[in-house]
């Protein structure tokens, strides 16, 4: 994976010191809370309900042993032993002390991590497919992509003050696991008409509070010209992008007003006037990055077939394991949605055995997925036995991948500010009440937000759940037939929306009724809803 | 009488005595024109947030001084006005005027400008702080300062295989 070279670190250590210049300014009353509120929120610093709250960056969901173990030091240091991994691929701790932060960032900057960018209206953290360099399906590993674009928008000085906050994902496979419709920008590796990588550019998704799916704006762009095209797009959109209304500031609104063809044009119109100034790096630029990325030289004799005479440790096998493209070896998904836990919270203790693991088998490499989860890309069949061993002890062996259970949350009302309406606790209630039949159910994505900002990407969900304040009290929307695959879709609110309880119980009502639709087991629920439509399900709710 | 008038500068702008400039060259003081009354000609002019900076082009022979303003915090687009306007070749003064913090000055001048008129004054050595802070930056700009990835490049061609 990617290393700092001292250039980098130089950036990150001088990061570090301005931030703690600028909290000592706020901590002496030099500036008001007012004027340090916008300097926070560019290190990812947020005031909570209870506390501050700070997002870490982990570009592209990866990391390393030393990484994965320094974020179980924060957390026992500077938080109360756990941490938060969100659905952009980051982590999040809510109990910051906020004249400890540049302690923090200077232990992060230690292991060559940060905080920039993790808020306000910039270009976040670039996300990416948590299977790079392990799935079988991929043209190239996506992370050097992603890391140029890292670099590239790392303090841009023309795009640190854009109408709203912007991000970008970078996929290597037609599979979709990054979500790449749904982003401001997404990126698909593809192969160009003489075999070469180029990409295939979408420009205008999102969820929040409208939802719409990206157009492609761009079917093959070579990879010389990668930045400068990015560079238009950000500057016709920092230009023409709404600013008199929060909420019709993303990319995604001018490009539905102008409509996509006409938006190509002008980001081509710009392209043209940035393409002889030189902004992209010479290739060799990222050869130097995708060298970093080599994969770890795996034995392509290990052994496929191993024992599975257990059945606890087969099903979780069968269930949180993909396969890697060298024959003998795994992709590992772990976790972390036992039932009744809070989605995407990772202990100190889980975090250090996590590490442990993926330096004895993973080849050093942890991956994180905007699903909440951990990833061991690289892991021998012959070791599966004994990982599955140490999750087990440690709470760590839910065989819930892409199930039920497997519930993505917001932190809800819980944490945040912005909420409406709790989040963890249905997140909860329904993963405790679906877990029994979930084998039967097969794959169920069901994500639930607190508020319209939709952080826990209801519109993507199979299932959604969306909290509203209804007069003062928690109302819960029920939407179905969202998915943030390769098959993107945005799901539709059903009909009137519910108590706590209600909500539950409407959830159970839906997925009664798909058990009495499907036209057999391998029939998804999001296959089901596409087949029918959304009559037969409203009648069992309420019906 | 002048105890009459500060208040009411104060009221409708920034005070000239918080001109943080760059610049060595004799300051242009004639005052700048909103772009709708520009005359050809004219040495100075105004850009609000919406405007086209490129409408200036033909023009910048003629101009010493283009101000470009930041009524409140969240505005951005002057950002990429200045930057089009140093990509065109404007080497005279580029001004930030209104809502800009002293923590924005690295953005200001990488984005091409030379001079801010912020609505309350710098604080001359925080600004020489936050100007000397980063010693190295990730992408080309307005400015003269040079990528890491073209000093990566050189290192490598300078280092015998």
């Amino acid at each position: 994976m990617y290393r700092y070279d001292e250039y980098d670190q130089a950036i990150v250590d001088a990061r570090v010191a301005e931030f703690r210049d600028q909290v000592a300014r706020r901590l002496n009353n030099e500036i008001s809370e007012e004027a340090f509120k916008p300097l926070r929120l560019m290190n990812g610093l947020y005031l909570q309900l209870h506390a501050y709250m700070l997002r870490v960056a982990i570009p592209y969901g990866t990391l390393d042993s030393r990484q994965l173990r320094m974020l179980a030091h924060i957390a026992r240091r500077y938080d109360r032993g756990y941490g938060h991994f969100t659905t952009r691929q980051n982590i999040q701790y809510n109990w910051i002390k906020l004249e400890e932060t540049p302690d923090l960032l200077a232990d992060l900057a230690s292991v060559e991590m940060h905080a920039f960018q993790t808020s306000g209206n910039c270009i976040r953290n670039i996300s990416s497919d948590q299977f790079a360099a392990a799935a079988a399906d991929e043209i190239a590993d996506p992370r050097p992509y992603a890391e140029l674009l890292r670099q590239w928008s790392t303090l841009h000085p023309e795009f640190s003050f854009l109408p709203r906050k912007f991000k970008i994902a970078v996929t290597g496979s037609a599979t979709d696991r990054a979500a790449i419709q749904l982003h401001d920008i997404g990126l698909q590796l593809v192969h160009g008409p003489g075999g070469e990588i180029g990409l295939k550019v979408l420009v205008g998704g999102g969820m929040g509070r409208t939802p719409m799916l990206a157009h492609v704006i761009r079917e093959f762009l070579p990879v010389a010209d990668y930045l400068g095209y990015m560079e238009a797009i950000l500057r016709v959109y920092n230009r023409h992008g709404r600013r008199d209304n929060i909420y019709k500031a993303r990319i995604k609104i001018l490009v539905n007003d102008l409509g996509p063809a006409e938006f190509a044009a002008q980001v081509e119109a710009e392209w043209a006037q940035l393409k002889p100034l030189g902004l992209d790096p010479p290739p060799s630029e990222l050869a130097r990055i995708a060298a970093h990325f080599a994969p770890p030289v795996l034995a392509a004799d290990a052994p496929v077939d191993i024992d599975l005479s257990n059945p606890e440790f087969a099903n979780w096998v069968a269930v949180n394991t993909h396969p890697h493209k060298v024959p003998g070896h795994a992709i590992v998904t772990i976790s972390l949605k036992a039932p009744g836990e809070i989605p995407g919270d990772a202990s100190a203790d889980q975090m250090d055995l996590i590490a442990d693991l993926a330096q004895a088998h993973a080849g050093d490499e942890i991956r994180v997925t905007h699903a909440q989860n951990l990833v061991l890309p690289h892991v021998r069949r012959d070791a599966l036995f004994t990982i599955w061993q140490a999750l087990h002890a440690a709470g760590l062996a839910t065989a819930n991948l892409d199930r039920a259970s497997d519930i993505i949350s917001c932190p809800g009302l819980d944490y945040c500010t912005l909420a409406n309406a709790r989040s963890i606790p249905i997140a909860q209630k329904l993963a405790v009440r679906l877990a029994r039949q979930e084998a039967d159910l097969g794959e169920l994505k069901i994500k639930i937000s607190g508020c319209i900002n939709g952080c826990g990407h209801h519109h993507a969900g199979h299932v959604g759940i969306l909290g509203v304040d209804r007069k003062g009290e928690e109302n819960y929307q029920l939407l179905l037939g969202g998915s943030g695959a390769e098959d993107a879709s945005l799901a539709r609110i059903l009909g009137p929306g519910f108590d706590e309880d209600g909500i539950v119980a409407a959830v159970d009502k839906v997925i009664g009724r798909y058990m009495t639709l499907r036209a057999g087991p391998d029939e998804r629920f999001l296959d089901t809803y596409r087949r029918v439509g959304a009559e037969p399900f409203k009648e069992a709710v309420y019906g | 009488m002048a105890d009459n008038l500060a208040p009411l500068a104060s009221r409708e702008g920034p005070e000239p005595g918080h001109l943080f400039r760059l610049r060595r060259d004799p300051e242009h003081t004639a005052p700048a024109v909103p772009l709708a009354d520009y005359p050809a000609g004219g040495t100075a002019v105004l850009l609000a947030p919406g405007d086209d900076a490129r409408l200036l082009i033909p023009h910048l022979g003629a101009l010493r001084r283009i101000d470009i303003a930041f009524p409140k915090f969240r505005e951005g687009r002057g950002f990429s006005a200045a930057r089009i306007l140093r990509e065109a070749g404007f080497a005279h003064e580029i001004r930030a005027v209104g809502v800009l913090t002293v923590d924005q000055l690295a953005f200001l001048v990488r984005a091409g400008f030379d001079a801010v008129l912020p609505a309350t004054p710098f604080d001359p050595g925080v600004a020489q702080a936050v100007l000397a802070r980063f010693p190295h930056v990730y992408m080309k700009a307005a400015d003269a300062a040079r990528p890491v990835w073209l000093l990566r490049q050189e290192r490598a061609l300078a280092t015998p295989h």
